[in-house]
């Protein structure tokens, strides 16, 4: 366990509205080096409109970010991802006209060089390496070339989480990994969320519905309610909690 | 004195500020509720023009039921056609096929006008005998006169049934946000076609207005649309009031800058300098610096997506 | 890591699913290169048959489709509506004029200066429109700066001889060669052309070509993986218009004058058009749209003064049915006549 360190990301206070639906509301949570910290809600309770407010697709009416002690609310996406915050979207996102191999690459390449260094890379930028290796992890390997949009939706939603991993640092948000994923893929996206936190101390803060699937792998969980933070704790803690049993576990 | 001229200007600007609205608003109705950026309005405005003279010709009849009968004809035209044999096939690729597509159709209706009524400019006959009032020490045109008081029982009209009729409403709710309209049972499509029908209804009400000041010539939809799309975004273009607003500023500024950059005093000399040359860059450089600063427009509401 | 037991499960999974892996046939390869060679040669032979009107058509069609190429860059790749694309030929034109007619400076001095100032007017102009992420913003930021370019054209006589334009503009010459006459500065359009293709086709093969492709067809996930829009757009849209100043520069010397009209709003209306009918977001759809734009008045002179008529519902009906272009037929040919499928 990692609490001991000190925080990687700090969420401070973020709230937000549209119009007088209040999304968010003063949520504040510590993300530590290291651990994979899961956010589990009912729908609608504004763990999406959370994550794009800490990476900048949305702008959070108040409320900070700060990142590695350095201030990065307001940020734009690119910048936050530059930084070191990645992330998947609730809805599967890959280029499907591409390759695997150039959906990572694509992934990859903003963390190399300069904008105008990269004009005059190669097209591949000396990443394969990199790139394969994602691929081996990911057990994509024979279908390193084919076009995404004809993989099977298991498949993308593979090489949707493997893209933000390609950034190699910092902290990886996943929104609703597993959804939609069969039970035997279930299992492996566990497993592999498990095996890169375990073997390469990659930082994971994960959304899911499937309480099974977060219980086995957060460290700790916040339960979000209606835009709050109900409550923060280790998988034991939380699933003993009366209010928590109350509001989600108890029927 | 100054002032006095100053107001003259107004009272001119105001008038062609309203032509400008008319222009505008039907551009901005048909980018809020259908997402067409229409790069023939223009065109529209300048065709409907040589169809009331045609029809005048033709039928041998008086400016008004010219203007009537057109109304039916270009309804027809830039209304239900445009819609259903352009706009309609087009949407599902995304805006810029559309977009490239109404430049083209600009071009057929240039050119198929300077074939058909030759590129010369025709004098267009106006509403009323122009002559000058004189309102105390203000002198006003009558013809000004007769264009505002046109133009803004069109514009209070128009206002009235958007917000009051329950069509109007309806549209206005089609406009913000399609999803929610068809959850509320409204006919999202008959919606989109009415929003066609009045810019069809306005781009020839705007050409009756703004052709006997300019004549009528082949060539001159491009600086129409041109004015659409400026006071479109300079106002606001999510907002009809946005663009009523925006065409009336750039009247107003059009008239002011074209009197005043023709009389710069120069400091420390007594000669002036001559930029009404440069009047037309007025409202293309406040365009400019709207998008830069306040890029939903001066009347505009913001807009965010979630994802 | 193949030893993890869990894994299997997964691993039998993936390659559980079947997949057909298409294959390209190698004849469409030798197809494409004896076509391009063939088309090439041609080009370089054209003056033996073409006499000098062709050979204007034919620099015509280079210049063109230099600003195509340009254009393309914005449109095809980067996806946003560029209205200048003739303004900026005209800023390429008047630049190199000017300081070749009036400064005396070396014709390839002038030429460089005419580029850079073309793609610093790019980022200037285009920065304020490509901060906004949604809507069409550098379509109107371009409408109106074509229109200022117009005007300042025409009433700083002092300088560009207003309407009235400027006339025998020189041609330039390569180490005290003249290439004023009609082959020589054929073959100096078509030397430009290829080098304007060959800094396109580097652009789009370097990780930027991957980063415009990411940006164009989702832009929301490209930006959380660190590749930013603004930046990117920017430096699509300043090289494009770069690449008009220079096709610019060569319209002055085919044609020896220039006036502001040459610049007006509708030809960068014709030079969109060129590209969207050639097949925006291709290499080939610029060579293809130019040319037809540049011949098919040519081949319609029989319709007389229905010729832009013609082409203005061609452009319609171009968009309703084929929206990617002629361009567009191609990926087409490759998968209905070169392309096997093979189980993976």
């Amino acid at each position: 366990m990692a609490t001991s360190k000190q925080s990687l990301l700090s969420i401070k206070h973020i709230s937000k509205a549209f119009g007088s639906v209040q999304a968010v509301k003063d949520v504040s949570f510590e993300v530590f080096p290291g651990e994979i910290l899961g956010v589990i809600g009912p729908n609608g309770c504004g763990k999406s409109t959370l994550f794009n407010c800490i990476l900048g697709q949305l702008t959070p009416d108040k409320g900070q970010v700060v990142f590695k002690g350095q201030q990065v609310s307001g940020w734009l996406p690119s910048k936050l991802a530059l930084s070191g915050l990645g992330r998947t979207f609730q809805l599967l996102q890959v280029f499907p006209s591409m390759s695997v191999r150039e959906n990572l690459l694509v992934a990859a390449q903003a963390h190399k060089g300069n904008v105008l260094s990269r004009l005059f890379m190669p097209p591949d930028m000396g990443l394969m390496p990199k790139v394969d290796a994602m691929i081996e992890a990911f057990r994509l390997g024979h279908l390193a070339d084919e076009e995404a949009g004809r993989l099977s939706y298991g498949q993308q939603k593979l090489l949707d989480i493997a893209m933000p991993l390609m950034s190699g640092s910092g902290v990886v948000f996943l929104d609703e990994p597993a959804g939609g994923v069969n039970l035997s893929m279930l299992a492996g996206v566990k497993d592999l969320l498990l095996r890169l936190n375990r073997e390469q101390q990659v930082t994971i803060v994960v959304i899911e519905h499937n309480m099974e699937f977060i219980f086995e792998v957060a460290h700790r969980i916040v339960v979000m309610s209606e835009g709050s933070v109900l409550m923060i704790g280790t998988p034991e803690t939380v699933r003993r909690d009366p209010k928590v049993i109350e509001a989600y576990l108890g029927h | 004195m100054q002032l006095q001229f100053f107001i003259q200007l107004l009272i001119a600007g105001i008038a062609t500020g309203a032509i400008y609205a008319l222009m505008a608003v039907g551009f901005a109705l048909l980018w809020q509720t259908s997402g067409t950026i229409n790069f023939a309005q223009g065109e529209f405005i300048m065709f409907s023009s040589f169809l009331i003279l045609w029809l005048m010709k033709l039928l041998n009849i008086g400016l008004i039921p010219a203007y009537l009968l057109s109304l039916i004809i270009s309804m027809l035209l830039f209304g239900l056609l445009f819609k259903r044999l352009l706009v309609d096939p087009l949407l599902k690729y995304g805006d810029v096929p559309l977009i490239i597509a109404t430049i083209g159709l600009g071009m057929v209706i240039r050119e198929m006008t300077r074939i058909i009524w030759g590129a010369n400019a025709l004098p267009f006959p106006s509403l009323i005998k122009n002559q000058v009032l004189n309102l105390g020490p203000i002198r006003v045109g009558l013809a000004d006169l007769v264009t505002i008081a046109v133009a803004m029982t069109i514009i209070i009209a128009l206002q009235l049934f958007l917000n009051k009729s329950f069509i109007g409403r309806s549209m206005e709710a089609t406009a913000q946000n399609q999803q929610v309209a068809r959850i509320l049972g409204i006919n999202v499509d008959r919606m989109i076609l009415y929003t066609f029908l009045i810019n069809a209804f306005l781009v020839t009400s705007a050409a009756l207005l703004v052709t006997p000041r300019l004549l009528a010539k082949f060539s001159s939809g491009e600086a129409f649309g041109l004015i659409a799309f400026m006071a479109a975004i300079i106002g606001g273009f999510n907002q009809v009031r946005g663009a009523l607003i925006g065409g009336f500023l750039i009247g107003i500024i059009d008239n002011l800058a074209k009197f005043y950059l023709a009389r710069i005093h120069l400091p420390f000399s007594d000669s002036t300098l001559n930029l009404s040359p440069y009047a037309p860059a007025i409202p293309l450089i406040l365009l400019i610096v709207i998008i830069l600063f306040k890029p939903e427009g001066i009347f505009g509401r913001k807009e965010e997506r979630s994802i | 890591m193949s030893q993890d037991p869990n894994n299997t499960k997964l691993q039998h999974e993936i390659q559980g699913q079947r997949l057909l892996k298409s294959k390209l046939s190698p004849s469409y390869h030798y197809l494409m290169w004896a076509l391009g060679l063939a088309i090439v040669l041609a080009l370089i032979l054209a003056p033996l048959w073409l006499k000098s009107y062709g050979l204007i058509l034919l620099c015509t069609w280079a210049f063109r489709t230099i600003a195509v190429q340009g254009l393309n860059l914005t449109m095809g790749y980067a996806g946003q509506v560029s209205l200048a694309q003739a303004a900026f030929m005209g800023v390429g034109a008047y630049t190199s004029t000017l300081l070749i007619m009036k400064a005396g400076y070396n014709y390839w001095l002038a030429l460089l200066i005419a580029m850079l100032l073309s793609l610093l007017i790019g980022f200037l102009i285009g920065f304020p429109a490509l901060r906004i992420k949604e809507g069409h913003y550098l379509a109107f930021v371009t409408l109106g700066f074509g229109n200022l370019i117009w005007l300042v054209l025409r009433n700083e006589q002092w300088l560009t001889n207003g309407p009235l334009g400027i006339r025998d503009i020189p041609r330039p010459s390569i180490f005290g060669y003249s290439l004023f006459e009609p082959v020589k500065f054929y073959y100096f359009s078509l030397a430009m052309l290829a080098l304007s293709s060959l800094i396109v086709w580097f652009i789009l093969r370097s990780p930027w070509g991957r980063a415009f492709k990411a940006l164009r067809d989702n832009a929301a996930r490209s930006e959380s993986l660190g590749l930013s829009k603004t930046t990117y757009t920017l430096l699509a849209f300043a090289i494009g218009s770069a690449l008009a100043g220079v096709a610019g520069v060569m319209q002055a010397g085919l044609v020896e004058y220039i006036d502001p009209d040459s610049f007006l709003l509708w030809r960068s209306l014709l030079l969109v058009m060129m590209l969207v009918v050639g097949g925006s977001g291709s290499l080939i759809g610029p060579f293809i749209g130019a040319a037809l734009v540049t011949l098919l008045p040519e081949w319609l002179r029989f319709t007389g003064e229905y010729y832009l008529v013609i082409f203005g519902i061609g452009v319609i009906i171009v968009m309703r049915y084929f929206p990617k272009g002629i361009a567009g037929f191609l990926p087409y040919l490759k998968r209905r006549f070169f392309t096997k499928e093979v189980q993976a």
